[in-house]
């Protein structure tokens, strides 16, 4: 992990092409409890049944803040439901989850949320009827604490944080570059702005781990590099990634680790060269043409 | 789009394309009011609060003109139909808290009303052996008492979501209504009578706010909706308004999102129930009268007509509503056996012609997203005009179909 660390100091070259203060209002200081390179997420055991079905069977392994982990496999391996179960969605029927050493046992999904696990969805769940902006600030609301009366009354906090709120949520959306669209309605917004939204609207719950849930689906080539660039740089902005990605080429270009599922079993956890030459994974999964349809 | 695999346009070209669907799918959206729209949004702030001021005006003049065809009379007194419109209207715009901008769909609302005519028949009627106090202050006190029970039926049917809640709801609303049949102490069909009202007598020594007099109880519920509009308004901008739209969206989304969508939506409930205690505490006193025959699933669903037909999540529009749907029977009374079949008739016109409500805008959720917007606009103005791009592109990303 060592371009993690760099990512701390100087300004790396991911971050080169945004305006500094965009990148620093993008990641304010934050409070995390592990240095770069140890586990911020421990997954221990997990195990998932849905009546008879064993979606996920003893699966464990960590993520280590400041890298880009890829969680892959065939369909049907239970990439999403570990998510969800991770994301307290589901309840695991066995095993832990912990972030920062914490269980997130039987925790609240937006008490998750504010814990510092923020997460995007395969199928885009923006709120339609608001604008990119509000998306946004809804996000940002996670770490806000104006009451019903404060609102009521607009106390100063209130004001404060309705201030605060329209500039952090307007250099979110420069970050991921998509800042000209902030007042349209979200669902006017073309496919792939909905996506950069999405990832901008988790981003502002000021997430220590960011999960998303396959980020590239429905993008051609073009858009995929795009995403591959704001991906690193969201890294380098000092954000932990999880990534749930079919496409291939993505995860091997962008993920430092590589975790892989098949059939809700944990079949090999490791670098990108060393899971492409594996020849489990490849008989399980590389062994298929790629380039299916996403 | 994008998201279709197959021969693919040029990358520019497509983005183009994109940019014109959405360009021309919100066109249509807005109907003809779209243009209207944007130009009060162009206005600047103390214009617009200078029209408002006019409008509100006006509307305080209402019952005084009695302005020919638009008035109820002779079939009905003029002013006191004017406050039975106010008092819709405050409901509406109640119950545009629950439905409108939490999504919740609340078929028993009358229970709240109901509730709070109780509490002020109950506090200022000579009929009640209880504690009696001044008309005016059973307002809070029914208002607070009505909150109290919408968060006591929130809590354990706020777990249910869309027609299951409607359904409970629905329940509720028939439950407090025949609990006002059978519970001795709350008078069944006798009621109460000579419940109170504000103080004040005028020179002839009758009292100001006379059952028989529309005018001051008219003003008075004006002067409530305006301020519950306006707390509303600081509500809705604000993360709780944005929380409630969250939830009315994509609940599971808001959850995530780290928004207790729980503690919300009875907050929601409570708030929508205290307006609705307040808006029957003020019609119990302009009555005179309460008992157990005016609460019906009926009147409920009314109120949810009012909103929808107004247009849900707005509260000019939910104003609107409440005062129409009130209007409607009033206006033809004179053929009354034919009142609600032309009330079924005009309901069902507004809804083919405009299904999204009388004022389908949406909520401005951000306290201070004015500025941002006009930025980001003007930006994109000045972008335009510097590479000459063709002038297809107006106004381009202000602020789409903002509200009042």
């Amino acid at each position: 992990m060592s371009d993690s660390t760099s990512a701390v100091s100087a300004t790396p070259p991911e971050l080169a092409d945004i305006p500094l203060e965009v990148a620093e209002a993008a990641a304010p200081d934050r409070e995390i409890a592990v240095e770069v390179g140890d586990n911020i997420m421990e997954i221990k055991n997990l195990t998932m049944k849905f009546g008879g079905l064993v979606a996920l069977d003893d699966v464990s392994f960590n993520i280590k803040r400041g890298e880009i982990l890829g969680l892959i496999g065939p369909n049907g391996a239970g990439k999403t439901t570990c998510f969800n179960a991770m994301t307290g969605v589901y309840k695991p029927t066995s095993g832990d989850v912990l972030l920062e050493g914490i269980s997130l046992k039987g925790v609240k999904q937006h008490r998750i949320t504010r814990r510092g696990l923020a997460r995007t969805f395969q199928n885009i769940r923006l709120f339609g009827e608001m604008t990119a902006l509000e998306n946004v600030v809804v996000g940002l609301d996670a770490r806000h604490r104006t009451s019903v009366i404060g609102a009521l009354l607009r106390l100063p906090r209130h004001t404060r944080e309705e201030k605060s709120a329209v500039e952090r949520g307007m250099a979110l959306l420069e970050f991921v570059g998509i800042a000209d669209h902030a007042g349209t309605l979200s669902r006017h917004l073309p496919y792939g702005h909905q996506r950069r939204l999405e990832i901008a609207r988790a981003l502002a719950t000021d997430p220590k781990v960011l999960c998303l849930d396959e980020p590239a689906a429905g993008f051609n080539p073009a858009e995929k590099e795009e995403l591959m660039v704001l991906i690193r740089r969201i890294r380098a902005d000092g954000y932990t990634v999880l990534l749930i990605e079919h496409d291939m080429r993505l995860v091997m270009g962008v993920t430092d680790r590589i975790v892989v599922l098949e059939f809700g079993k944990k079949l090999a956890d490791d670098t990108p060269v060393a899971i492409r030459n594996d020849p489990r994974v490849v008989a399980a999964y590389l062994g298929e043409p790629d380039d299916e349809p996403a | 789009m994008s998201f279709v695999d197959g021969p693919k346009i040029l990358p520019d070209a497509e983005s183009d394309r994109e940019k014109l669907d959405v360009e021309s799918q919100s066109k249509r959206k807005g109907g003809w009011t779209q243009p209207l729209r944007d130009r009060w949004n162009l206005l600047p702030r103390p214009v617009q609060w200078l029209w408002l001021l006019i409008v509100v005006g006006m509307a305080y003049l209402l019952p005084v003109f009695n302005i020919p065809l638009l008035t109820t009379e002779p079939g009905n007194d003029w002013p006191l139909a004017c406050f039975t419109m106010s008092s819709f209207a405050l409901i509406a715009v109640g119950l545009n808290v629950v439905i409108g901008y939490a999504g919740l769909l609340d078929l028993g609302y009358v229970a709240f009303f109901a509730i709070g005519s109780y509490t002020a028949a109950m506090l200022t009627s000579p009929d009640s052996p209880y504690l009696h106090i001044p008309y005016l202050w059973t307002l809070p006190v029914a208002m607070g008492v009505a909150m109290f029970f919408g968060v006591v039926l929130g809590i354990p049917t706020l777990r249910l979501r869309g027609d299951y809640l409607a359904i409970v709801t629905l329940g509720f609303g028939e439950i407090v209504r025949i609990l006002a049949t059978i519970i001795p102490a709350l008078k069944g069909q006798v009621g109460f009578q000579n419940v109170g009202h504000p103080p004040g007598v005028t020179a002839a020594g009758q009292p100001i706010f006379a059952n028989s007099n529309g005018t001051p109880w008219y003003w008075m519920t004006l002067t409530i909706i305006l301020i519950v509009m306006l707390l509303a308004g600081n509500l809705e901008r604000s993360r709780v308004g944005r929380s409630w739209i969250a939830i009315r969206e994509d609940e599971d989304a808001a959850e995530i999102m780290g928004v207790p969508t729980f503690k919300y939506k009875v907050w929601a409930f409570a708030i929508g129930a205290a307006v609705g205690g307040l808006s029957g505490a003020v019609f119990a006193g302009q009555v005179g009268f309460v008992n157990n025959q005016k609460f019906d699933v009926q009147t409920s669903i009314l109120f949810v007509a009012a909103v929808v037909l107004g247009g849900a999540g707005n509260k000019v529009g939910a104003v609107l509503g409440g005062a129409l749907v009130a209007y409607i029977p009033l206006r033809f009374t004179a053929i009354a056996d034919y009142k609600y079949f032309i009330f079924g008739i005009a309901l069902i016109i507004i809804m083919i012609f405009r299904p999204q409500g009388l004022i389908p805008a949406r909520q401005r959720l951000l306290a201070y997203g004015r500025n941002a917007y006009q930025k980001i606009a003007r930006k994109s103005a000045s972008n335009g005009a510097s590479t000459g791009s063709p002038p297809d592109t107006p106004a381009p990303p202000a602020q789409e179909g903002a509200a009042l």
